[in-house]
């Protein structure tokens, strides 16, 4: 059982929520995830992480309402519990492995869509805390799918927000961004993007106009989170790789969107009549 | 003694009422039932039950108490060498161990040893009564036993007998490794009888945790380094699925045997309560021959599909349990044998639409010593379907081994053992995770082997 310390609504849809989970506090990494289950009978969904703290043994979500389990978990209140949160999984980003003097003199951009600016999150944080010049783009098709803006501003040089309706910061695509700074003269070695498939995918399409080096990290269906069922495998350079252990990130140039997007809607059917249960599905729409 | 009599024959659920629940198909005998068929038990000299048995159990002790009506002294012996009886009497491939070696079934039919184990334990545990149990002397020494399934609970048990401090580290939600993920409700009831048993654990102060993904949550040198333990076990089993290596592996609809299973074994999704997505088909198509396809097989069965296995041996080669495939061929459960997958095409919306497979003939013994399957040219065939479900074994998952500096592994990623110690001080192994994909027996034999060579190995840092 896992305690929610804080919880706190960041738009009609996103929750923020930090969680007692000192296993996972102590050991968390950029790059890293979470299988979380909220209750006995509750579905196990892969979350990322947002922040953590291994003094205080204290995680962090960003968590949106996308069905019946996200909803679930974001209806718990302060003070309840989460019956599993099992993490970190997944290989943590590959700038790990680069020492500071690597680190020093390259230019990072990160681009966000929507809650993908969780993740990214730790890992802006912590290259900008060694010195590493990073940029920020985070974008949504609304403000009410916004978020983390003022704790990124924070921990990067330059942060640029859009939105798909101008509802907040410019309006436009992430995309559209991405390619005027780089037109506009930004120099950058690497760049990290996520968000939902569909945006990574057009991410790398822009990147690549400009050879970019582009990891991607994909939020495919999980189970176990472990490699033991192969929900989550995708086509990377066209071998079968398991998001879960082999990833979550990878080249988003060897990355094949469309399967992983294709295989992300096995259980929309199924979802859509969990959805009607609950009513969310005036609330959400695909 | 009765040795006249023929085995008794053990009460099941009818054919065509099983296949549409997910209740257990095999009823198990009664007190007169079991003691008319313990009574067949010759009680050899030399029985050769007993050195069939990965874990020993002494077989004709434990029957000639049955004979007697006295199930908890029988339920005693039973406890000797083993935590789980009321498994394994149920998932034991005891035709080719303990009842393979019967002298009765030199002329005859076998001493039923598994059904009377699997009756003793259900007997005890429906009658529950104080045992008298030989108080543990506690050492304090803390051992790390690393998965929940059949090798770390015989390991961990053991070792608490002795007086060790035990932790189970398990990365899934519930404990029981493939006795919760893997073998499906009807073959082994979780409330009642994996749980119980894990219960039986627990109450001798073994603990478990849960949500604890050695490698990533936290590594073995981690565990040595700041919560003292002495030694670590790893039981923590086969890994990551197999596919097909055919075209459209990836479709939607295709399924690894592992997803198939978790998602109704221990994510419950047949039963409407639990939020598990699920998706089975009204025609599934089941690529494999062993005892995971049989499973994958018949709970495809129970969800209401029209189930055809493909397996590109004959029958005689099929590596499930005999018992498994007749009960799969007694639900309705097609078979199309010496016949290989070579594509999987799918509908314009990506979702499997029939798989095309090839008739197969059988040649030369391969390494395995069974005659390797070759394909017939021109005999390509097209079996429409929903879903493929795809049961062809495991790869190992490195994440221990490769967190773990020091611990060598082999070509295939098997961790490599000498006596289950691993190239690592302090570290041994056991069951799937050493051996690649075996039986819940073989794993509860060496999980019992590496508790002796840890008691050895911290006896000796002393």
């Amino acid at each position: 059982m896992y305690k929610i310390l804080v919880k706190k609504q960041l738009t009609p849809l996103i929750y923020y929520m930090e969680i007692d989970a000192p296993r996972v506090a102590a050991s968390a990494k950029p790059g890293q995830f979470l299988i979380v289950k909220s209750s006995e009978k509750g579905e196990r969904i892969p979350l990322t992480i947002c922040d953590y703290d291994s003094s205080k043994g204290v995680i962090s979500i960003v968590i949106q309402i996308v069905g019946a389990s996200s909803y679930k978990i974001c209806m718990l209140k302060e003070g309840e519990y989460l019956d599993n949160v099992l993490g970190p999984l997944g290989k943590p980003s590959d700038f790990m492995d680069f020492t500071d003097e690597q680190l020093k003199n390259r230019r990072y951009i990160f681009i966000a869509g929507g809650v993908g600016s969780a993740p990214i999150y730790p890992q802006v944080k912590y290259l900008y805390n060694k010195g590493v010049y990073v940029d920020v783009i985070i974008g949504a098709r609304n403000k009410d799918l916004l978020v983390m803006e003022d704790q990124m501003r924070n921990v990067c040089n330059n942060l640029y927000v859009c939105t798909d309706d101008g509802s907040k910061g410019e309006k436009g695509l992430v995309t559209n961004l991405l390619e005027r700074l780089i037109e506009n003269g930004e120099k950058y070695d690497s760049g990290v993007a996520i968000g939902p498939m569909v945006m990574m995918k057009f991410v790398t399409l822009s990147a690549k106009k400009y050879n970019l080096p582009l990891v991607v990290s994909l939020n495919t269906l999980m189970v176990d989170g472990t490699g033991m069922c192969g929900a989550c495998r995708v086509s990377v350079a066209g071998k079968m790789k398991f998001a879960c252990v082999d990833g979550p990130e990878f080249n988003a140039y060897d990355v094949d969107f469309d399967e992983a997007m294709r295989r992300q809607r096995i259980y929309n059917d199924f979802e859509d009549v969990e959805n009607k249960k609950l009513g969310l599905d005036t609330l959400l729409k695909r | 003694m009765a040795n006249n009599i023929g085995r008794v024959k053990v009460r099941e659920q009818e054919p065509f009422i099983r296949g549409k629940n997910f209740e257990e198909v095999c009823l198990g005998y009664n007190s007169e039932e079991a003691i008319l068929e313990a009574s067949r038990c010759l009680n050899c000299k030399n029985p050769k039950c007993v050195s069939a048995c990965p874990v020993k159990i002494k077989i004709p002790s434990f029957i000639e108490k049955i004979k007697g009506g006295n199930f908890y002294e029988s339920f005693e012996i039973l406890s000797e060498d083993t935590s789980l009886p009321a498994v394994c009497g149920r998932v034991c491939p005891q035709e080719t161990q303990c009842e393979g070696s019967c002298i009765l079934g030199i002329k005859g039919e076998a001493v039923a040893i598994g059904k009377l184990e699997r009756f003793v334990a259900d007997y005890v545990r429906h009658n529950p009564k104080v045992l008298k149990s030989n108080e543990i002397i506690r050492n304090g020494l803390k051992v790390a036993v690393i998965g929940s399934g059949p090798a770390g609970l015989a390991c961990a048990y053991d070792l608490a007998k002795m007086g060790y401090d035990i932790t189970i580290f398990e990365s899934l939600h519930k404990p029981g490794g493939v006795l919760t993920y893997g073998i499906p409700e009807f073959r082994l009831p979780k409330a009642e009888v994996v749980e119980k048993e894990i219960d039986k654990l627990k109450d001798l102060g073994i603990k478990i945790e849960t949500d604890v993904f050695i490698g990533r949550t936290i590594t073995i040198d981690e565990l040595f380094d700041q919560e003292n333990f002495k030694a670590a076990f790893i039981g923590s089993g086969a890994g990551l699925p197999q596919f097909p290596n055919v075209i459209g592996e990836n479709l939607n609809g295709v399924f690894s045997a592992n997803e198939f299973l978790t998602r109704n074994n221990l994510m419950r999704a047949f039963d409407n309560e639990y939020d598990t997505p699920f998706f089975c088909g009204k025609k599934v198509c089941v690529v494999g021959g062993g005892n995971v396809a049989m499973d994958a097989a018949r709970t495809a069965l129970r969800c209401g599909a029209e189930v055809t296995l493909v397996y590109r041996r004959s029958e005689k080669e099929l590596p499930a349990r005999r018992e498994e495939v007749h009960h799969a061929v007694e639900e309705g459960v097609k078979f199309e044998l010496l016949t290989n997958p070579i594509e999987i095409k799918g509908d314009e919306k990506g979702w499997v639409k029939s798989i095309v497979c090839v008739r197969m003939e059988l040649g030369e013994p391969d390494s395995s010593g069974r005659r390797s399957p070759i394909p017939i040219k021109g005999s390509e065939f097209e079996i429409e379907t929903d879903s493929v479900i795809v049961a062809l074994g495991t790869k190992i998952n490195r994440i221990i081994a490769d967190t773990t500096p020091g611990m060598e592994v082999d070509s295939k990623g098997r961790i490599i053992v000498e006596n289950t110690a691993t190239s690592r001080k302090g570290v041994f192994a056991g069951g799937d995770v050493v051996t690649g994909a075996a039986t819940v027996i073989l794993a509860m034999g060496e999980g019992r082997k590496a508790a002796s060579a840890i008691d050895k190995y911290i006896k000796s840092l002393k």
